[in-house]
């Protein structure tokens, strides 16, 4: 571990940093490499090499092809055109970028797409059915459950996952169970009551 | 984030090789310290392996304790009716630790492994001799307000953000290893380091070692409590936090294990404190001499000071929260 450590952090020179930019610039005029794995303990990408990944997003199975650096975050974003999903901070401090994977509520920034291999993704995009929204949805509207709105979807992602856990019994254990999500609107007794009502109302989620 | 190689893994065995293969590879399992750190230009690991399938996730019992396996995820470990059952204060402990999203992903092995850290390590434009050995330690003469009040050295102050592992140490947890030279069994009072003149080094894993779990030994402690003491209601470190088990028979103490968090470079057991409990009635007046023992030899600087007097006081509280 300490011989890693002290290589990870003798820096890049300007020398490495070019001759990688080089081959970055050579890579994206190429076609993008894809490595079939052959076996699940083989060596599967190497530097700057884009490895396939399938992942089913909102129900609809989607086969792409990733470097291992990409988090999952940018990947629904920028590859999927995703945006309802929000960066806010990019290092797991706020919660704007919540989504469900395999219906657990994770931080989407801080988990790199390719290890997410083979499993299910829902954003809020993939909450309403049709016109008819999300009751988690629906109850932030009623309650005012946002202001700028910035952090609205991630708030909502956490907020059913709250209820479903069975986190949201009292507005104590609301507050505690949603603090991953931070709201520089301060709408949090708004936030809160629209959760209440939601688990009050029983409905399916 | 600068690239790397990724390799995915199956067995221990394969993961055990594939991480001595390459000088600079490192296991990734939930990724909440590791790519958190890659991002901010802290670690840049040449190969990363992803050790999510292997078989390390179960959470089983026998009569003499409990083994959790190394990939079981925080939140599972928090929510299992062994632990929320027999180790009350390990589930309390890892409640309070993160956000509920953070501990969906957190395993149990990249908890007890997350870097001891603190602003100026995180910040690849300050000097820190744990990031750059020999660069200077950039928080003792800088702002120190979350830093150690005990165990510190001249090079480096910080602290083990870790809820979990405070726990863990007041229950005499054992954290399993597997490596090319074999398995070992660490007590976990042993397993985190001083920063002494190597501050570099977090932990005592040797090179190429993969935790597979940890084992938690029954006991009879009645009596758990958790009280961590931070900057806001929730999801913020520790400034200071205490794990206390105790068994109490007819008012009187025959067992107590303590240890604090936010105050050491690793979970801070409070040995002299335990010893001077033992024997004694479970009451206030105990509590309140328990805590002046258990700062003894705490010392603090500019603006850590305050810890001293908030550590005294939280001692005391979870003790007498432990017994309410
Ligand atoms: C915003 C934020 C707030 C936080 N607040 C708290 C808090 O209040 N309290 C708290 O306790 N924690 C807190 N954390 C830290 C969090 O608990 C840790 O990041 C998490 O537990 C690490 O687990 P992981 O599985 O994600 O580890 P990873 O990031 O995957 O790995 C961490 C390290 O461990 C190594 N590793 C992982 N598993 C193994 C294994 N089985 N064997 C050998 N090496 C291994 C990796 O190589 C890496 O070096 C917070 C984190 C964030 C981002
Ligand atoms: S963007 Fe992921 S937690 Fe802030
Ligand atoms: S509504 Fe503006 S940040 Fe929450």
């Amino acid at each position: 571990m300490e011989q890693e450590y002290k290589e990870n952090c003798a820096g890049e020179s300007r020398r490495d940093f070019l001759k990688k930019s080089t081959a970055l610039a050579a890579l994206a005029t190429a076609t993008p490499v894809l490595l079939k794995a052959a076996g699940n303990d083989e060596k599967i990408a190497g530097y700057f090499e884009k490895i396939p990944l399938q992942l089913e997003v909102n129900g609809k199975v989607h086969n792409l092809s990733v470097e291992p650096r990409v988090t999952l975050l940018d990947l629904l974003r920028e590859q999927l055109n995703l945006t309802g999903t929000k960066k806010g901070c990019d290092h797991g401090q706020c919660g704007a970028c919540t989504v469900h994977v395999d219906g657990r509520r994770i931080n989407s920034c801080l988990s790199l797409a390719v290890m997410n291999e083979g499993k299910n993704v829902t954003t809020i995009e993939g909450l309403a059915d049709g016109e008819k929204l999300h009751p988690m949805q629906e109850s932030f509207i009623k309650h005012d459950g946002f202001q700028c709105g910035y952090c609205t979807p991630g708030q909502i992602m956490s907020a059913i996952a709250c209820v479903k856990e069975g986190h949201a019994n009292s507005v104590d254990e609301i507050r505690e169970f949603m603090s991953g999500n931070i709201c520089r609107c301060g709408a949090y007794p708004n936030i809160v009551d629209a959760i209440m009502e939601v688990k009050k109302g029983g409905q399916p989620l | 984030m600068i690239n790397f190689e990724f390799v995915r893994t199956s067995t221990v065995k394969n993961a055990i090789a594939a991480l001595s293969k390459t000088p600079g590879a490192q296991f990734i399992a939930g990724g909440t310290n590791l790519v958190d750190l890659m991002k901010k230009g802290v670690a840049a690991p040449k190969r990363l392996i992803d050790i999510n399938s292997l078989p390390l996730r179960d959470i089983t019992s026998d009569s003499k304790g409990i083994l959790i396996g190394a990939l079981a995820l925080n939140s599972e470990v928090a929510e299992h009716p062994l632990i929320k059952n027999k180790l009350s204060l390990l589930a309390k402990a890892l409640d309070a630790g993160a956000s509920a999203q953070l501990r969906n992903m957190a395993t149990i092995g990249g908890n007890i492994l997350q870097r001891t850290r603190c602003s100026y390590f995180n910040d690849s434009t300050m000097p820190c001799n744990k990031r750059e050995p020999g660069s200077g330690c950039g928080a003792k003469n800088g702002y120190h307000r979350m830093h150690a009040v005990f165990g510190a050295s001249d090079k480096c102050i910080a602290v083990h953000p870790s809820d979990m592992c405070v726990a863990l140490a007041a229950l005499d947890a054992v954290v399993h290893t597997a490596g090319p030279k074999g398995e070992r069994k660490v007590l976990f009072a042993d397993f985190h380091r001083l920063p002494g003149d190597n501050p570099e080094l977090d932990h005592h894993l040797q090179p190429g070692e993969l935790i597979t779990g940890i084992y938690v030994p029954a006991n009879s402690f009645n009596k758990q409590h958790y009280l961590k003491i931070r900057d806001r209601a929730s999801y913020a470190f520790a400034l200071v936090s205490v794990a206390v088990a105790l068994e109490v028979t007819d008012g009187i103490i025959k067992n107590a294990k303590l240890s604090m968090g936010g105050v050491a470079h690793k979970p801070w057991r409070l040995i002299s404190t335990e010893q001077f409990l033992v024997g004694k009635a479970a009451s206030k007046e105990t509590f309140t001499e328990a805590a002046a023992v258990a700062m003894t030899g705490a010392v603090g600087l500019t603006h850590n000071r305050f810890k001293i007097k908030m550590g005294k006081a939280a001692v005391r509280e979870a003790l007498l929260q432990a017994i309410r």
